[in-house]
């Protein structure tokens, strides 16, 4: 294979067009209701089950952990801080990525790269329907309702286990479990959580959408295109988690700092 | 009316590697186009550069007066209006059925109530034989129903231009004379500007009216199908007479070696066969744009090979020399490259001979008669003086026969390297 030193470049860039060009056609009269509702309804019942199947352990190892430590240091009251803390501004937002990405992306991806491979996004094109408006717009704004909900899934559901854990395996107190909630949380974790699961979705489902849509030779580049898709957007997700916690960081004043 | 296509030097290429280069030609409006090349020379790509869903790196595709390489996407969805594609494989929307692919452009681009889109998908679906499948998934039908409900769906928004990818891939011969006699009759209906992309002989040799070739990255000869029929050039030649001798290998093509080895083993390009009978519509309607058979022929004072158009009698030159015609176009009289108007397409012959040409295929079936009495299709054109004198006169073939066999002996073989030594 020819060492091409432009193509990751030019990958990106078409990437980035095809993100602006779904931006362009957002605005597009008339509004994909059917098929936004239709993938919505999809994309949540292949995440929904998963994604709470992976919180409950989730935060049960987050109270074992900090649970353990707390005892030792004799800090047992702040276990619902830490619990709270971990799930809220970080574990739940890269559930709901992962879930996303894995799950939802992957099947996104597989979907538009066979009707590529089918010649069907052609064909729709030639129809005079742009693929983009028709098929992309949809998913991208489904992906992003679905991951703004995930997120408040994860965390409620990593939150209540973790209270199980802590309380009824642990020997924990519930009062001390309830009470520290918010010793070290705040509103904004929460916001800001939800911020960054609706731009995962987004990114998730732009880089499934692009894989898709340039799938090529046959099933086997259907395969291919899925692969890659997971892997590209969790590489961008973890990537844009850090930007944006660090971000986050700067402008919006921690407590007990 | 169907839309003229020109395409002017077009090239593509994926990369550093050439598809094609230079490609100029016209279809001209209303006519049926074959496009014809070797597997893997782009035939497909081309279709695709043509409605522009890939961007050739040069050249221009004139349509309706627009450039298609340079307009904005938003005219080129509107020019994309024109056209209705059949793709390799229908491209049918797997999640809907066949009533509702068909009737989505309908849906998409008009502003029809459901009971009009309604009556438009059933009769395309009458047309195109799916009657009673309106509810089946793609998933769930044949691969030639497949390709017929493409079909209905490139035809619900009556396009002026059609083209086809590869029609007869996957399908048996008789389903496939099926959807050639159905892409004649619809021609002779719709009247759009048919392109079918194939590298099926037989429709080449019978569906069109023109051909072209590609073949190393390039378009080796388009023309009127008589021209490239009659053609001893050597690679029209063996692609469209499917012969082993010749230019075109295995692989794309073959080298100095092979065909010195070719020359010496004394193994001669067969003869030329003869010219069929171009498909006729199913009722003997004539397609407004059908020229008579043999007129390209006669005016160019070319020879057909022996038992050309058998079954119905043409005025065609028999006289002394060679069959077949080499190179360059012998007369100056001939179809340009881009001329689509030309002077042969004026020759139209009589009503009469136009229906012996109907007939042909169905030589001896006796309701064949009753067809030339209610089958007089509108005629545009005055009949010329130069069209076929003789409608059938049994005499007249034979001695047109006979005259093909005192010139077929004759006929010297093309080029230096098939005379060879033998």
């Amino acid at each position: 294979m020819a060492f091409a030193p432009a193509a990751p470049v030019r990958a990106a860039g078409d990437f980035f067009a095809l993100s602006l060009d779904v931006l362009r056609s957002l605005f597009k009269r008339p509004f994909q209701g059917a098929e936004f509702v239709q993938q919505a309804w999809f994309i949540a019942s292949v995440t929904i089950l998963p994604t709470a199947l992976v919180s409950i352990p989730f935060g049960a190892v987050l109270a074992l952990q900090v649970g353990n430590l707390t005892k030792q240091i004799g800090a047992q009251s702040f276990t619902g801080a830490v619990a709270v803390l971990g799930i809220v501004r970080e574990a739940s937002p890269i559930v709901t990525a992962l879930l996303i990405a894995g799950a939802g992306g992957s099947a996104i991806c597989a979907d538009l790269g066979s009707r590529k491979i089918r010649d069907e996004i052609d064909a729709m094109e030639v129809l005079g329907v742009s693929p983009l408006q028709r098929l992309v717009v949809p998913r991208v704004l489904a992906t992003m309702l679905v991951a703004f909900f995930l997120n408040g899934l994860v965390s409620v559901v990593g939150v209540v286990g973790g209270y199980f854990f802590n309380v009824i395996l642990q020997g924990g107190t519930p009062g001390a479990y309830l009470s520290s909630f918010t010793a070290l949380a705040q509103l904004p974790d929460l916001y800001v959580g939800q911020l960054k699961a609706v731009i995962f979705g987004m990114i998730a489902a732009l880089v499934a959408s692009y894989k898709g849509l340039n799938a090529k030779g046959g099933p086997k580049g259907v395969g291919d295109a899925v692969n890659q898709s997971v892997v590209i957007s969790f590489m961008l997700l973890f990537l844009t988690n850090f930007i944006i916690t660090a971000v986050y960081f700067q402008i919006v004043p921690q407590k007990g700092g | 009316m169907g839309v003229e296509i020109r395409v002017e030097n077009l090239t593509k290429r994926f990369g550093r590697q050439t598809i094609w280069e230079d490609v100029s030609l016209t279809l001209p409006a209303g006519e049926i186009s074959v496009l014809l090349g070797p597997s893997g020379t782009g035939k497909s790509v081309f279709l695709k550069t043509l409605i522009g869903l890939l961007k050739p790196e040069n050249g221009a595709i004139w349509i309706d007066g627009k450039d298609l390489t340079k307009v904005r996407e938003k005219e080129l969805y509107e020019i994309r209006k024109l056209f209705g594609v059949l793709f390799q494989d229908g491209a049918l929307f797997g999640s809907q059925n066949l009533f509702d692919n068909i009737a989505f452009p309908l849906r998409e681009h008009t502003k029809k109530t459901e009971r009009e889109i309604k009556d438009i998908v059933l009769e395309k679906m009458e047309l195109t034989g799916l009657t009673g499948a309106e509810r089946k998934l793609p998933g769930e039908i044949s691969g030639g129903m497949r390709k017929r409900a493409g079909l209905a769906r490139a035809l619900v928004l009556d396009p002026q231009i059609l083209l086809f990818d590869e029609p007869d891939s996957g399908l048996d011969p008789v389903r496939t004379s099926y959807l050639n006699q159905l892409i004649v009759d619809l021609n002779a209906q719709i009247e759009a500007t048919f392109l079918i992309v194939t590298h099926d002989i037989s429709t080449a040799r019978t569906v069109p009216d023109n051909i072209g070739l590609l073949y190393r990255r390039h378009l080796a000869m388009f023309g009127p199908r008589e021209m490239l029929l009659s053609s001893n050039e050597p690679v029209v030649r063996q692609f469209l007479n499917g012969q082993r001798q010749g230019p075109i290998g295995m692989a794309e093509e073959k080298d100095a070696g092979e065909l010195a080895a070719e020359a010496e083993s004394g193994e001669e390009q067969a003869k030329l066969p003869p010219i069929p009978v171009q498909l006729p519509t199913s009722d003997g309607r004539k397609r407004n744009t059908q020229r008579p058979p043999g007129s390209w022929l006669k005016e160019h004072g070319v020879v057909p090979p022996k038992g050309s158009f058998e079954g119905i009698d043409v005025d065609v030159p028999t006289g002394s020399g060679k069959t077949g015609w080499e190179g360059e176009i012998p007369s100056p009289r001939g179809r340009s490259r881009n001329g689509s108007g030309s002077s042969n397409v004026e020759v139209v012959a009589p009503a009469d001979v136009r229906q012996a040409d109907a007939d042909g295929s169905e030589a001896g079936s006796p309701d064949s008669e009753v067809h030339a009495s209610d089958s007089d299709a509108p005629r545009r054109r005055p009949p010329a003086k130069t069209a076929a004198k003789t409608a059938r006169k049994p005499a007249a073939k034979t001695a047109a026969k006979t005259a093909a066999t005192s010139t077929a002996k004759k006929a010297p073989l093309p080029s230096g390297r098939s005379r060879g030594n033998s």
